[in-house]
């Protein structure tokens, strides 16, 4: 089923338009009713969000190789308005996970992504990235970067092309549209997830600081 | 019917006076919409230039470049905007919470304040001071306070590092800068705008003593090109060594705020340039060739002078998309062991040309 | 090869050369080591290329591979081991050999074991708070996702172990950076370390003081992963190991496996297979390029290169399937035949290369920017790139012969004749620019390879392909060492059988740990600007450092 009014420009694919993910969140959105004016207030702020997200230039791995060619001469990934590449995480506004996260990397990506401005959307790019890929059974791995953070899209492919990795792209466009700007961010303040992480950041400093004296 | 925007000017003056007895009103009201008109058009100005140079880059480097957003991507700017608009600034721990917000501020007002001098067209400017080239050059080079105090107050390494490199190259380039416009000066005997417009009426300057002022055309565009802080003199934000430079800390807005100076800037520096080598809103003419010249005229004045403009923003692109970045040290080099003695020796020259012919 | 081992005898009096191994071995004990080391590099072993760690279950153990750099196809084996599992210690030869910092470094985080007599013994990959030592065959240690990042204090504290005038072992510790220096972090996200390289630079001012690499933001433990898997498993790993020359490695994998099962490739597999990694190197040493001139500021570069190498890709997806990693080589051949069109579309590529190649020369060789910066600038001596064993077009810039394709030829390389390209071969002194147009010859040399390879292919029956390979592949046991010649240096495969169907142990020499070492020496009393430059024209890939 197709979520109404959300078009992207050239998309016309059903695969594309066919996101049960989508559909429930519009649902989930929708409940409560939303004011008229609010509402087309948020569809010209979410025009310009969704046509406008610079990616920060982030890569571990293989997949930077085609995040890449994405921003290239072929794909170019310029034609939607993504190629301002942004080294500085308070400017960017999606975080292209681009390659394997290993532990020591994990609290690194996690800082990068408590740097970004909101509102900050994450593509997980490639098997590494949404559930350790090739490496699950690495001792070093992190399994999935939304063990980390949460994230928004997911590109699987080892690497994927960048075909692929625009098809993301425009999926996210897609879930940028529907959000009710007014209403962001939509999850509580601290998710109950991050509540777990700061308790064990708190423990482990801790710890450290026990280890030292 | 002329296209020129004066006759519009002067008929909103006389309408203004016609209408309203107090004089001071009138002038109060003028104020506001000299005030606003300059502001639209540095918005337009900066929006424009950022769609102008993702095209041809995009052009430069075999791409398409925006296409999605309204035709030919025309839109995408308006997109940015939006979105930079609604993002999260994000307040920092642990700085100077007063000159970190200044920063980018000063950065704007210093590009903003440059616009009340230029001339914008035959009878389009804000204010016509008696030593405008020198107000331009003055007003331009405030925009390096604001990035110093951002550097300075982000409590970052490499805006710090950024901010200082910004100091000592504005600083620097800055000399050369002002030694070409005193060429210039020199050929034209004013500091008025108005009077150096007059002057290029019948012949620009660039042709009136080709070779001193294609030195100081040349020194000029080098030095206000590195004043801009962009590529090959692209140090202070240096992409690949300092992340984003001295505005590695600002988000949203404020970030905003430095991205459209810079565009601002780039305009600037080239309508600067377009008015006292390149004659300004002055029509190309040539003396003697009467029929040529009034065909020339034909084009309304703002369109010579945006003309001009675009060429040296072209210009400007072309270099910055082409050329790798220089290291600190060649800068300061290229600035006080070759361009400042050229400089100087060139106003020996346009000294010596005037009294000559 | 009797020479080789007459040489050996006499640098470890007494002891057994070993017969009918690939090079000449001689195990030795932990106290004779150094004595060896020192004789071995007196007599011309100067080139320490790897060394391994190895628990043999029993006891723990370094292997080390030492060749010759004015005779480079003499490669002579040390072993070494302590039986003691509890507190092993062996003896460092870091002030011998240069780069063996690292590897020792490696096989402390890997095995515990302690070298005395190296001055930082910190954990190169794994946090410094980790628990264990992976690859012990009996490490149970379990390890959560931390979440604490790193601080500067354990970065920056090295152990160290010594030995006391009174014999006794003593450890200590010592802080790398000073209270007052300037130390900035450049990584693990930046954009120009090519990956997520951690550099704390300590500066004054622009000026670099010292840099201090740090690894490990990438250590996926393909090395252990590999012990748990068949042969054919493995395979997909080489390639993530260092992605831009993913074919090259690959063909090393099946090379060191086919010599080991004694499987006899056909020479159409042969063919292709060299062909794919001239590309692959084409490809790499164009990104390289394109890097190169991004880091230094030039994007239009970057955007041409990446638009060249697009043409690869495409002759790669049309044979093998594969973009990035074409995946193609296989234990025994190829995985399937060249594509009908292959040779027409790789003939009009090397057109279309050799006349971009001139704009390419226009675009950023002839810009004075761009060699006034590199030009007289980030020299590398030849006896530092041998010590450091920074090999691969890095070394070759500063007049050393190292490409292995000449020294040790494999596959294909064995039947055509080709220049090995080296700059500075008199003042043996290479600076920023050598390494940069290097770069740009090898890309000329390597269509030329593939052009004379092209002829050869034309000799070869199609459809003949691959070798009859069992189905399930075991080594007879030993120790199997291959060398090839990646896009950034010498790339090593080590497989240590001992008669199953999963490898004992497999050690990838990864050139990028090399490359990395040697950007402290490059860039001190350098500019920032500089370091960053130095560092894309040694064009290093992270992953493989890491592993």
């Amino acid at each position: 089923m197709e979520v109404k009014n959300l078009k992207v420009k050239s998309m016309h694919d059903v695969v594309f338009n066919d996101n049960e993910y989508l559909e429930k969140y519009v649902d989930e959105l929708r409940q409560g009713g939303v004011n008229v004016a609010v509402g087309c207030l948020d569809d010209i702020i979410n025009w310009g969000r969704s046509h406008s997200v610079w990616p920060l230039t982030f890569a571990t791995a293989c997949c930077g190789i085609e995040f890449m060619c994405v921003g290239a001469a072929r794909a170019d990934f310029a034609r939607f308005g993504w190629e301002v590449t942004r080294n500085s995480p308070r400017q960017s506004d999606v975080v292209f996970v681009a390659g394997t996260i290993v532990n020591k990397m994990a609290p690194v990506l996690k800082r990068l992504y408590d740097q970004m401005a909101e509102p900050k959307y994450v593509i997980a790019v490639g098997g590494c990235a949404i559930s350790g890929g090739p490496f699950k059974n690495s001792y070093n791995v992190v399994k999935g970067v939304n063990e980390v953070i949460p994230v928004d899209v997911f590109v699987p492919g080892c690497p994927p092309r960048p075909n692929a990795m625009l098809y993301g792209m425009m999926q996210m466009e897609r879930k940028i549209k529907i959000e009710h700007y007014f209403g962001l961010p939509k999850k509580p303040a601290i998710t109950p997830e991050e509540k777990v992480w700061a308790e064990k950041i708190a423990k482990e400093q801790e710890a450290y600081k026990a280890e030292k004296k | 019917m002329s296209l020129e925007l004066s006759g519009l000017i002067n008929a909103i003056h006389e309408g203004l006076t016609g209408a309203i007895e107090a004089q001071w009103l009138v002038s109060l009201i003028e104020y506001v919409l000299v005030g606003a008109g300059l502001l639209a058009l540095y918005a337009l100005i900066a929006l424009f230039l950022i769609i102008f140079e993702r095209k041809i880059c995009a052009w430069f480097q075999c791409r398409l470049g925006p296409n999605r957003v309204g035709p030919w991507g025309i839109f995408q700017v308006f997109a940015d905007m939006l979105k930079i608009m609604f993002k999260e600034i994000i307040p920092l721990k642990h700085n100077d919470k007063l000159l970190f917000y200044a920063g980018p501020c000063i950065v704007v007002i210093g590009s903003f304040l440059t616009f009340g001098g230029l001339q914008f067209a035959e009878g389009v400017h804000g204010v016509d001071l008696n030593i405008g080239v020198f107000y331009l050059l003055a007003v331009s080079s405030i925009s390096i306070v604001g990035v110093m105090l951002a550097g300075w107050s982000s409590n970052n390494k490499y805006a710090l590092i950024g901010a200082m490199r910004s100091g000592a190259q504005v600083i620097s380039f800055e000399l050369s800068a002002c030694l070409s416009m005193m060429a210039v000066v020199i050929l034209g005997g004013s500091m008025n705008l108005s009077t150096l417009m007059e002057k290029q009426e019948d012949l620009w300057f660039i042709f009136q003593a080709p070779v001193p002022m294609l030195i100081a055309m040349v020194i000029y565009l080098i030095a206000a090109h590195a004043e801009t802080n962009r590529g090959p003199f692209d140090l202070p934000e240096a992409e690949s060594e300092l992340t984003a430079g001295y505005h590695v800390e600002y988000s949203g807005m404020t970030f905003g705020y430095f991205y459209v100076a810079e565009y601002c800037n780039l305009f600037i520096n080239a309508a600067i340039g377009a008015l006292v080598f390149l004659g300004g809103w002055q029509a190309f003419h040539i003396p003697g060739c009467d029929g040529f010249n009034a065909v020339m005229d034909m084009c309304p004045s703002y369109v010579w002078f945006f003309l001009k403009c675009l060429f040296f923003i072209f210009m400007s692109l072309w270099v910055r998309w082409s050329f790798p970045r220089l290291r600190i040290d060649q800068l300061l080099h290229l600035e006080w062991k070759i361009m400042l003695p050229f400089s100087l020796f060139n106003i020996l020259l346009v000294a010596v040309w005037v009294i000559i012919f | 090869m009797e020479d080789i081992n007459k040489k050996l005898a006499k640098a470890a009096p007494g002891k057994a050369v070993s017969e009918g191994t690939q090079y000449p071995t001689v195990e030795l004990e932990p106290a004779e080591l150094r004595g060896v080391a020192q004789a071995l590099k007196d007599a011309g072993f100067d080139y320490l290329i790897s060394l391994t760690g190895m628990d043999y279950g029993d006891a723990f153990g370094t292997i080390y591979h030492i060749a010759s750099t004015d005779d480079p196809a003499n490669v002579v084996v040390l072993k070494t081991k302590t039986t003691d599992r509890e507190n092993p210690m062996l003896y460092s030869i870091m002030d011998i050999y240069e780069s063996a910092n690292l590897y020792e470094r490696e096989v402390y985080d890997f095995f515990g074991i302690k070298f005395i007599g190296h001055n930082d013994l910190r954990r190169i990959f794994l946090r410094p708070d980790w628990n264990g030592f992976p690859f012990r065959k009996d490490d149970k240690s379990e390890n959560s996702t931390p979440t604490r990042n790193i601080t500067a204090e354990e970065m920056e504290e090295m152990p160290q172990i010594t030995i006391g005038e009174d014999g006794k072992i003593k450890q200590s510790s010592k802080m790398l950076f000073g209270k007052n220096e300037y130390v900035v972090n450049f990584g693990p996200q930046h954009p120009a370390t090519h990956g997520v390289l951690h550099l704390r630079v300590s500066l004054d001012g622009e000026i670099v003081k010292k840099i201090d690499p740090n690894f490990g933001y990438i250590h996926r433990g393909i090395e252990k992963m590999a012990e748990s898997l068949t042969y054919p498993q493995v395979l997909p790993y080489t390639d993530r190991l260092d992605y831009l020359s993913g074919a090259i490695n690959r063909h090393a994998f099946c090379l060191c496996v086919e010599k080991a099962a004694g499987i006899e490739v056909p020479m159409r597999a042969q063919i292709v297979r060299c062909i794919f990694d001239e590309l692959t190197r084409v490809a790499s040493h164009l990104l390289g390029w394109g890097c190169m001139a991004m880091d230094m500021g030039a994007i239009t570069a970057f955007v041409y290169g990446m638009r060249d190498r697009e043409k690869i890709m495409d002759i790669f997806e049309e044979s093998a399937g594969g973009r990035l990693m074409p995946a193609y080589a296989v234990i025994g051949g190829l995985s399937q035949d060249i594509h009908p069109n292959f040779k027409n579309r790789v003939t009009e590529y090397i057109a279309y290369q050799r006349k971009m190649l001139k704009e390419h020369h226009i675009l950023f060789t002839g810009n004075p920017i761009a060699t006034g910066r590199m030009h007289k600038n980030g020299y590398l001596t030849k006896e530092k790139a041998i010590a450091l064993g920074t090999g691969g077009p890095t070394g070759r810039a500063s007049g050393w012969s190292c490409d292995v394709r000449k020294i040790e030829p494999y596959s294909a390389y064995k039947e055509i004749e080709f220049n090995e390209i080296i700059r500075n071969k008199d003042t043996k002194t290479g600076d920023t620019f050598d390494r940069y147009i290097i770069r740009l010859d090898e890309i000329e040399e390597s269509l030329n390879i593939i052009e004379k390879l092209l002829v050869k292919l034309d000799d070869t029956k199609e459809g003949d392909f691959k070798a009859k390979v069992p189905a399930i592949i075991k080594l007879p046991a030993g120790d199997y060492f291959q060398r090839v010649e990646n896009a950034r240096g010498e790339f090593d495969v080590f497989i240590s059988s001992d008669g199953n169907k999963n490898p004992y142990r497999v050690k990838f020499r990864s050139p990028c740990m090399t490359l990395i070492s040697a950007l402290d020496p490059i860039c001190k009393d350098g500019k920032i600007a500089d370091m960053i430059m130095i560092g894309a024209s040694l064009d290093y890939v992270i992953p493989c450092a890491d592993r």
